[in-house]
């Protein structure tokens, strides 16, 4: 006789059962012992058919490849630069990932990015042991100049961006900033000095308000009073 | 003399009242305070984070590193030496082990999860409150735990074997020299909640192996509902408005 212990979207903490008998597999942040299912991390119950499966409510960001990342250029090496990525992990961006151009042998790569700066740059490879490669070789990658970078909670990142976006255009579009958002929670406003402190306030507000309900609404009035 | 009945009046199993709060340092990924009769423990958890020195790296898993500091005026008022001690080193390396059966950092290699555990005021149990802070501090940073742990203390005053003893209870046969009672035993015990395992449990003074036993039973028993303010803290710091 299976059963499951829990109602979808539920808080759960770690040790807590979600499900008992071997109906139900264990996905994400779970594990099964003695017949039963527990969860690994605080987080929300997701049922999907027989997996149950918890999405964290907070913890670090775990790095993926493919994941589009705001990181800061920490080291100068003989091939490349290293660039903090606001994670336990600085990654590896190589010379010949870092631009479209060819970059010869002898250039003074301190010209082409300095120490301290910032860049947009995509994830390649991610190894066992956490060793990262990252890319600035593809559109929308680059070098960050002006502006300012505010630090987010990682987790929190998919309610800046919303659901289609939704919430992060809000905020361009009210601001009349450029936004860019690193999954590792760094996120890059450039505009005018007061719009630039607008939308910095619009985004520590839906990390702190994350977990509501109609929030994309609450920030278009936070917006919309200014 | 005969201790009859405790000195602030509870019973044998009765636990200090408590109050349990998650959240309370910003600036950390996690953190919670954990408040019994006069012990108060605030704990805050940081990282994963790059772990220097390099020398103490595991390239197979991330090191949980604890810290447990009384503050200089936590005790009797009596000014405390700050800083690091003996008694404090040894305490952190109890927490870290009482810890480490459940976090599980094998995501995170040659990298380090730092717990603090400061006590603004202490009255005994303060190890066994550090631990139950930095349980529920590790789980609101989002730290993969299989489970989480709780902590208490037993042991005998005199002939009667209770739960969760304070200084006065500690420290009854040196109050009171003339006393022919029996040497009090303080035992704390840290256990992971689905398992009932012990993950700490340490003695001063002397029991017989039954009452030490029956003290370990009533301290099973005690220790659920500090689970369940634990898990109540865990659960109110997303549920507001």
């Amino acid at each position: 006789m299976s059963e499951i212990l829990v109602k979808e979207r539920d808080i759960v903490i770690p040790g807590e059962a979600l499900a008992e008998g071997l109906d139900y597999l264990p996905g994400d942040n779970t594990y099964r012992e003695n017949n039963q299912i527990y969860s690994k991390v605080l987080g929300l119950v997701n049922i999907s058919g027989r997996v149950l499966k918890i999405t964290p409510l907070a913890g670090p960001y775990v790095l993926k490849v493919g994941d589009k990342i705001i990181a800061k250029v920490i080291d100068i090496a003989m091939s490349g630069w290293r660039v903090d990525t606001n994670t336990a992990y600085s990654a590896m961006l190589n010379v010949k990932d870092a631009s479209m151009r060819f970059i010869k042998k002898e250039e003074d790569l301190s010209k082409i990015l300095a120490i301290g700066d910032h860049v947009v740059v995509k994830i390649i490879n991610v190894t066992s042991q956490n060793l990262i490669d990252v890319t600035m070789k593809e559109p929308g990658l680059h070098k960050i100049s002006g502006g300012r970078i505010v630090k987010i909670n990682s987790q929190k990142v998919p309610r800046v961006i919303g659901k289609q976006g939704s919430m992060i255009s809000l905020i361009k579009t009210k601001t009349a900033c450029e936004i860019t958002v690193g999954q590792n929670g760094l996120v890059w406003i450039t505009g005018t000095p007061e719009g630039e402190f607008l939308a910095e306030r619009a985004i520590k507000l839906v990390e702190e308000k994350s977990h509501l309900e109609g929030l994309t609404d609450k920030i278009e009035k936070f917006l919309g009073g200014n | 003399m005969v201790y009859r009945k405790r000195f602030d009046g509870r019973t044998d199993e009765e636990l200090r009242p408590m109050e349990v709060k998650a959240n309370v340092i910003p600036n950390a990924a996690g953190s919670a305070s954990f408040k019994i009769g006069k012990t108060w423990a605030i704990a805050a958890v940081y990282g994963p984070r790059e772990l220097y020195p390099k020398f103490l790296q595991d390239p197979k898993k991330g090191l949980l590193r604890c810290h447990y500091n009384m503050l200089p005026f936590s005790g009797s008022g009596e000014r405390m030496r700050p800083g690091t001690s003996r008694r404090g080193q040894e305490i952190a390396m109890v927490m870290t082990k009482a810890l480490e059966p459940v976090v599980d950092l094998s995501a995170f290699p040659n990298a380090v999860v730092d717990v603090f555990v400061e006590l603004p005021q202490t009255d005994a149990g303060t190890r066994c409150a550090a631990i139950s802070a930095a349980s529920i501090a590790l789980a609101e940073a989002g730290i993969p735990m299989k489970d989480m742990v709780s902590a208490v203390a037993v042991g005998k005053v005199d002939n009667k074997i209770v739960a969760d003893l304070d200084y006065m209870e500690e420290h009854v046969d040196e109050f009171n020299p003339e006393s022919k009672g029996q040497p009090v035993s303080d035992i704390p015990i840290a256990v992971i909640h689905n398992t009932k395992e012990l993950t700490l449990l340490q003695m001063d003074g002397e029991i017989s192996k039954d009452d030490l036993l029956s003290a370990l039973r009533l301290g099973q028993k005690a220790i659920e509902q500090i689970y369940q303010l634990q898990k109540k803290a865990l659960k109110e710091r997303f549920v507001k408005e």
